[in-house]
Parts: C-alpha cells; structure tokens; sequence
C-alpha cells in the first residue's frame, strides 16, 4: 500500500492528502464490497427454497439424521447467531465441513487453490505478453489509415478469437492437439505440459481482445497534442511510442484488463472442467452438483475475494500509472 | 461491452436501422441471425423424432450418407441433434435476457420512480455486483434457484441485471439532465409517466443493442451452465448439454463435443456482431477522425539564394500540403513561400482553415504520412531539411526549433512529470546524465518564470495552471539554444492577463538571444504588437506580406483591411455592431477558381473570378497577391456592417 503514495509523494501537502484520501476512499470501498460478499455467501444458503440439508441428505434420509447434520451446521440456531458464527468463522479461517466427506472446507479449498492460482496467474501473464505487443504494434501499424489489409486481417482474427468462449477454445485444442496430434495431455495437473493447453484456451480471448483495445487506445493517443510535442522535441519515434504514447494508452487498456483478469478467474471454473485440472473450478462444479453447500459458500467466497482483490490491484496500478486517476475516481 | 450515444443530430430511427442491413457486416450478421432463429423454430419440429431416434446397430459411426456426421454413444444422428437442440438454446438465451432486461431496467430506472436516495442506494448496490464476473453470479445463483433448466435461466437471467441496469442508470443520469425532462417534471408529469414517457424512449437504442449482445452472452452461458452439468438436464438437450456429454467420449467421437461447440460460437457471433452492427449503425460508437500526417517530396528544385554571409534561419519555397480527404485529397496549403532572418518576429494571420498551422507543421517537418508536404526549398539554418530522412535532422531541429503549441491543457504529457518532459530534450540531444538533465530542466523552468521550480519539476501537468503549463512548454523549446521559436496561437487557450505574460515571456527571450519567431494567431491586434512583419493566409496561399508597422494603415489587400479593420481599438463606436467580413472562409475541400477571397470581396471583379492573382514583390520588399491592390475599398463601411447579418 506505501507504494500508493508514490506518484504524490513528491509533492507535499494538498497532493499528499489527495493520494490519502484515495487510499482511504479504495479500501473503504474494498471493505464495504467485502461486506457484501461475506453477507451474500452466508445468505445464500438461507435463500434455497425449503430445506438445504433435506435437499442435500436426499427424500429418503431419516428424519434424526437430517436433524442431527442441521444441529451440526447451526442451522437451528436463530439467524442473527448463525450470521455471527459465521462471520467469526471466516475470520479465524473456519469455513466449515463438507456434507459430504465432512473434512473442513478451508482444507479443501486449501489443497485446490494453488492449482487454480496458477492457471489463473499464468493466463494473465500469457494473455499480457500477446496483447502489449500485439496491440502496440498494431496501433503504431495502422495508425491514420495506414496499412489497410493489416488492419482488416487483425481486428477479424481478434474479433474471432474474443468472441469464442473459454471453454469452447479449450474443446478445440483437446480434439486438435490432444486428439488428433497427440502432442500434449489434455487432463490432469502434470508438470510444465500439462499447463499449455489450459493456459492459452484461458489466455487467447482475453488477449485478443485486449490487443484490440489497445490498438484503438494507441491510434487515439498517437493523435493527441502530446504526442506532437514529442515529435517537435525530436524523440526517436521508440521513445515516442514506448515512453510517451504506451502509457497513456495502457490506462483504459489496464481497466478493462482488469475486467478481463476477473473474467479470467472466473473462466478458471469451466476451463479446469474440460481439462480435469485439480483446483477450486472443478471442485465448486461437483459441490453445486451434490449440494455440498459449505464448500460451494467457501469456494464462492474465494472465488468472490479474488475478484475484489483484482479490482483492487487494477486501481492502484492506474493510479501510480496515470495520477490523475486518484482524482478522477470519486 | 457498453455503448453510449452520440450527443448528435442523427437521421429518422426507420432511416438507420435499415442502413444497418446495408453495411456488409451488418448485413452478414442480420442472415446468420436469421438462419439461427429459423432454425431454432423449425429444427424442434421437423427433426425432434429424428434426433432422438436411437440407431443400436450405428453407436459411434463415423460419418455416412445416412448420418452426416456420424451418430454418438446411443447410434443418434449427431446433425441432428445439434439442430435440434438450436431450439432449446435459443429460447433460453431470449428468456434469460428477458429477465436480464426486466431485472435491470428495475434496477437502473428505480432511481427515477423512487428519489434520488434509492438512486444512490441503487447504484452503490449495482457497482458492487457489477465487480463480479457474469459466470461467477449465475453460479451463485444457480445454487439458489437449484439445478436444472429453470434455474439456470433465472440465474442467468439475474447475473446479468447488474451489468445491463448499470447501463441504464448511465443512460437514464445522461437524460435526466437535459432541459426537456427538467421541464415535464416542473409541469407535473408524474414520476411513473416521466419514466415510461419522457425518459426511456429517449435511451431506448442502446438499451435494445445492448439486450441483442447481452442475448449473445446469456446464450454462451447457458452453454457453459449446461456444460458443467448445472443447466439443461438429460433427457432434454440443449448445446452446452451436448458439449459436456460430447467432451468425455471425444476419443471416440470428437464430432459429438465439437458440432455443438461450433454451433454455441456460431450463434453467438451471430447475436454478437448483430447488435455491434447495430450499435455502429445507429452511430453508438464514435471514430476518430483527424488529420493524420506525412512524407516530405521536393519538387524541382530552384537554386538557392542567399549568400554564406546572411544565412536566414528559415528559407521555404513553394510549400504544399496534401491530406487525404473524404473523397480525394485536399490541399489546404498551396505554393507558401516564406523566409525568416535571425532574430526577425513573422506573424501569420489568417482565419481558422487558412492553413497557418499546417504551413507551420510544414516548414518544421512535423507532418506525417499519409500527409504529404512537398516544396522547391525547404532550409534551416543553412540546413536542407528536403535531403534524407528525418532523423538525420533530429539533433538540429531537436535543439535549435522550439514549439509552442495552442492548448497547454493537451500538449503536455499527462503521464510524465514535467522536469522529466523538459529534461528529455536535454538527454537525448546534448547527452546530459538525468541528473545534470534535470537540474538544467529546473533552471530552464525558473528561467520562464515558474516558482519554485525545483518542486514544480517533480509535478505532473495537471497540477500546473493553464499559464503555467505554456511556460513549462516555452522553457521545454529553451532547454537548448534554439534559433527558431514556432508558436502556434500559444495564447488563445489561456486568460487574457495571462496571455500578455506569455506574450511578454516570448518577447524577452527573443530580445536576450536574437531568436526568431513565427508566431501564428488570428489575433491580429496580438500579432501587430508583437512581430516585425506580417504573413496574411487565406485558402492556403500567402495574400499579403508587410510590414506589422502597416498593417492598421497600408494594407493593399483588400483581405488585410477587412481584418485590420474588425480590430476594435479605443476609438470604435461602442455602440455599431462589431465589424466582421461578410461570407465565410472557403472549405479546403474546395476552393473556388480564380482569387479564392473574391466571393466575399468588395473590389471583386470579372478577372477575379477566372484567374488567380500571382505574389508580387513591390521594391521594399513587400508582397500582395491582388489584382487590385491598393485600390481603395469603397465598400468598407458596407463591409463593416451588412457583415453581422451574414454570420
């Protein structure tokens, strides 16, 4: 967080207390959206029509049983203490047991998390390395209507390859490459290989359309008054692209890459389906599919987290890029 | 993806939705959307026996004249089923965004029905649900409203209500505020009535684009919902379904994952495209357009003239500048010849579409491709800028030109703090360490008058004022020793006390180092102050060159007069209309034949209108493109004052 007062550090007193209230302001705002999704993932369950335990037990469960699993989930208790016991538990890291294997979910999600953190880190990056590039290049390319053909053939390709969802990418590259190529496993967490296919049907989407945007942000820069000045300084047009045109064009880029990056966690879900891959995708699937509602709440609310921690990112990566961000924001 | 309107006068809405069709995306998109809903009304009842027909003898046959592409793991057709399930897919996507549509103009319009306290409440309520990615809630509520088709449909359908209801609410703030909805409230329409009335019709369009992407969208969701097992289930089919029973034998027969897979993308696409074709179509997204720049061309060279003694700092014969316009390219500058000695102050005057910034651009190399800029001698110091490519010129130019550009708000970089954009020019040309760069960047600043130029060094450009940011550009061409200061109206964007500063800045540092200036404005009063002599520009050529001295009383143009003459100065009747020149300039898509000022000239006459009066060059010196020059004008008290009715 320190590092959030960067931009205005350097000029004391009025800016100082515009980056503070920033910060203040964003995480009053993380805190109040954590709220909501803490209050969400708790009344979920209590938002099921009729009872969730006879629901997951099934219509032939014995009446004790159901009883004694409600004892035990708290279900009996008044809905206030149940809220409470919740929230303590959350804090202290209990999330529950599963209905199922009764282990605690915090160990489930604990087991399954890295792998899911991983596809998820490893897309973005992926999808970041395409798209800056790409998008730069492409912008710089065909910047006032040059290079026509160019143009025309990426922003078909890219508008094609945003539009095909996650999962469907990832259907093609199993029949392709695993099926009919025999190249790479298609199912499974195994070492570096095993990573290929999930990581570009989880990136190729995203970068594409992040590549797209970023062409449209660096023609519209490349025409702006500062850009001018920069070329009346006499700066080698790398300079002017990379120093002076790049960051001005990542800002809106970085904000819908940032959607892009929620997105992306939440492709994580039906991507590890396809690919039998061991994180919180495919256990939230099974556990929607039993009924197994402790673990569906605890995955839910990371799944939830991370999206918030996201955005979060993302806004503290436009401020230190573009500082008038702090401002604008409010 | 979201789109606004345009603030724009546009066409009847019959009118533009029918050139929707005409666009060949538009086009395209409209059949493949045609084709999708034909299917999914008539495959259901052709084909629904058919592809449920189990055929023991044919599991897992590849593909066969009976079975196109082969049957899956009960001997069904797979072509068919995939058509089939075309009905299923399509109708739950339109429920889905039907509810999508409901939920979030609930959502999104409360605010209006309900008082600007809900209004907040629900847009506080919106912006948080809206964080989540559309899968993430659908399968929260799918939890909810439980496994099958009904669920996923109204998960679906909820998941989406924040998104599009933020959309409304964009939508709905944007009319609220126009006069018209201010005057039905005052006149008592009731809220209800402002609603449905007033405010939605106006926000419709992208409300209606928006729901055909957003089908789009619940129709891929739908697919993944299904996929998962969470949506449709066996018996019933839809694609995801499909997909997810495709995917475990895709050893055995891939065509069963990858047909509906196809189908899925297919109509997908074809929602997606539809509604963007229409966004476009109903002019939702705007294009920027603006003059993109270019390539530098000699014309047959002419000899030079100046001897090695008096080497001018800018010597430009026969400048043209061609853009690529909407049909064929304009010339906006057209044969410009001018020339600056060391030290000398040249005005440019002229009205905005003269062509004075672009012979600026011009004569300092700054227009790029597809622009293109061709003379018969371009010099700089001595210097031929038309020999080899730019960046052999880039140190020259890069120390001894400086320029100062119209908007101070726009020019500097907004991302880059301002000692930094000042040090740059230092590192790159004169090879300073960022240290030495910077400290020169902060003495520079304190040299054009900044305070505490030390600390406004490390401020980025938006801390600075409006005055304060031309000076930080003025010091920016100070950081060498330039020979050439080219101000393009540095004053117009700014405050008048603050104009004279910037005026008086330019001044002293021309006076201190004898540096020349070509100063562009359509201030005339400013540019008699402050140059030596004068370029008049109308429609891209040079009408008349004097001396600034003469400007008020020797004019020979007749273009000349009527400008110097619309300059209130003390003795103008406060009480006569402003004076202004009758017509207006003519558009650089087409300039009239003969002497471009003619149409608006008083003096005009038959030859005017034929032939194009040449620059003459009178013995001091002074130039006029006139075939009437120093005829007296007549008419200038008709000129004068018919001129307020024209305007």
């Amino acid at each position: 967080m320190a590092s959030l007062t960067v931009p205005a550090s350097a000029a004391r007193g009025l800016a100082d207390s515009v980056a503070l209230r920033f910060v203040v302001r964003r995480l009053a705002r993380f805190a109040v959206s954590l709220w909501v999704l803490l209050t969400a993932a708790f009344g979920m369950i209590h938002l099921i029509p009729g009872d969730p335990v006879r629901a997951a037990l099934g219509i032939s469960a014995p009446p004790s049983l159901v009883a004694a699993r409600r004892q035990a989930l708290g279900l009996d208790l008044p809905l206030y203490e149940q809220y409470w016991h919740y929230l303590r538990g959350v804090f202290t890291g209990d999330l529950g047991s599963s209905m199922t294997s009764q282990l605690p979910v915090s160990q489930t999600i604990a087991n399954r998390l890295p792998a899911t953190l991983q596809l998820a880190l490893a897309a973005f990056v992926l999808a970041i390395v395409l798209a800056i590039p790409l998008g730069t290049l492409m912008g710089v390319l065909t910047r006032g209507g040059r290079a026509r053909r160019t143009e025309l053939a990426f922003t078909t390709t890219s508008v094609l390859l945003g539009a095909i969802p996650d999962f469907l990418v990832g259907v093609v590259l199993v029949w392709l490459v695993g099926v009919q190529l025999h190249w790479l496993p298609v199912a499974g967490k195994a070492g570096f290989a095993s990573f290929v296919l999930p990581v570009i049907s989880l990136a190729i989407g995203p970068a594409a359309i992040l590549a797209r945007i970023l062409r449209v942000e660096m023609i519209a820069v490349l025409q702006a008054d500062y850009v001018r000045t920069a070329r009346a300084k006499r700066l080698p047009a790398l300079a002017i692209y990379l120093r002076h045109a790049l960051p001005n064009a990542l800002t809106s880029t970085i904000t819908l890459g940032g959607l892009l990056l929620s997105t992306m966690v939440a492709g994580t879900v039906l991507v590890e389906n396809v690919f039998a891959w061991p994180g919180l995708g495919a256990t939230i699937a099974s556990s929607i599919l039993s009924k197994d509602y402790p673990v569906v709440q605890g995955v839910v609310l990371v799944y939830g987290i991370g999206v918030l921690a996201v955005n979060l990112l993302v806004d503290v990566a436009l401020a230190l890029l573009d500082p008038r961000s702090t401002i604008r924001e409010s | 993806m979201s789109f606004l309107p345009r603030p724009a006068q546009r066409p009847r809405a019959s009118a533009r939705w029918l050139a929707v069709l005409r666009t060949p995306v538009g086009f395209c998109a409209s059949l493949g959307l045609l084709v999708v809903l034909a299917f999914a009304v008539i495959a259901p009842i052709l084909w629904t026996g058919k592809a449920s027909a189990t055929d023991v003898p044919d599991l897992l046959q590849g593909p066969s004249a009976q079975h196109w592409a082969g049957t899956d793991n009960l001997g069904r057709d797979i072509v068919f089923r995939v058509l089939v399930a075309t009905g299923l897919s399509v109708e739950l996507a339109l429920l889905a965004t039907a509810i999508t549509v409901v939920a979030g103009l609930i959502l999104g319009t409360a605010g209006v029905l309900f008082g600007r306290r809900v209004a907040r409440l629900m847009a506080a309520a919106v912006n948080i649900a809206v964080a989540f990615p559309g899968i993430l809630l659908a399968l929260f509520f799918a939890v909810i409203f439980g496994i099958g088709a009904k669920g996923a449909l109204l998960a679906i359908g909820f998941a989406g209500a924040p998104a599009f209801a933020r959309l409304a609410q964009t939508l709905v703030a944007g009319i609220e505020s126009r006069d018209f909805v201010a005057a039905a409230r005052i006149a008592g329409v009731g809220r209800l009535r402002l609603l449905v009335r007033h405010i939605l019709p106006n926000v419709a369009e992208p409300l209606i684009v928006n729901a055909a992407i957003g089908a789009g969208g619940a129709l891929l969701a739908f697919a993944s919902l299904s996929f998962l097992g969470i949506g449709v289930q066996a018996p019933s089919y839809d694609w995801g379904q499909l997909l997810g029973a495709g995917l475990a034998g895709i050893y055995e027969q891939p065509v069963a994952a990858l047909a509906p897979g196809i189908a899925v993308i297919v109509a997908g696409l074809a929602f997606n495209l539809f509604g963007e074709a229409l966004a476009k179509g109903i002019g939702l997204t705007t294009t920027l357009g603006r003059i993109p720049l270019g390539r530098m061309r000699r014309q047959p060279a002419e000899p030079a003239s100046e001897k090695d003694g008096d080497v001018p700092v800018l010597d430009a014969a026969d400048v043209v500048v061609t853009l690529p316009g909407p049909g064929r390219p304009i010339r906006p500058v057209r044969g410009v010849s001018l020339r600056i000695e060391r030290g000398e102050a040249v005005g440019v005057v002229g009205e905005s579409g003269s062509g004075k910034s672009l012979t600026a651009l011009a004569v300092t190399r700054l227009i790029e491709e597809p622009g293109q800029v061709t003379a018969s001698r371009l010099r700089f110091l001595g210097n031929d800028l038309l020999a080899g490519p730019a960046r052999l010129h880039r140190r020259l130019l890069g120390t001894k030109l400086a320029m100062v550009f119209q908007d101070p708000m726009t020019s500097l970089n907004p991302t880059r703090r301002i000692g930094r954009q000042l040090a740059e020019v230092a590192r790159r040309h004169e090879g300073l360490s960022r240290a030495d760069a910077l400290a020169k960047a902060v003495d520079r600043l304190r040299a054009v008058r900044v305070p505490a130029a030390a600390r406004r060094a490390r401020q980025y450009p938006h801390e600075f004022s409006g005055g304060m940011r031309q000076r930080a550009m003025i010091g920016m061409g100070l950081m060498s020793t330039p020979a050439l200061i080219v101000a393009d109206e540095p004053t117009t964007a700014l405050d008048v006390t603050v104009q004279r500063q910037v005026l008086d800045l330019l001044e002293t540092i021309r006076r201190a180092d004898s540096v020349a200036l070509l100063l562009i404005s359509h201030d005339v009063a400013v540019v008699g102050q402050v140059c030596d002599r004068v370029l008049v520009m109308y429609a891209g050529r040079i009408v008349e060159d004097l001396p600034a001295a003469e400007l008020a009383t020797a004019a020979r143009h007749p273009y000349t007069r009527a400008l110097a003459a619309a300059v209130p100065d003390m003795r103008t009747d406060l009480d006569a209309p402003l004076a202004v020149i009758p017509g207006r300039a003519p558009d650089p898509a087409a300039f009239p034949p003969g002497c471009a000022f003619a149409p608006r000239c008083p003096l005009a006459t038959e030859q005017c209108r034929i032939d194009e009066p040449p620059l003459e060059t009178d013995a001091r010196g002074r130039r006029v493109a006139c075939w009437h020059a120093d005829s007296p004008t007549d008419g200038s008290t008709e000129m004068t004052t018919a001129g307020r009715g024209h305007e």
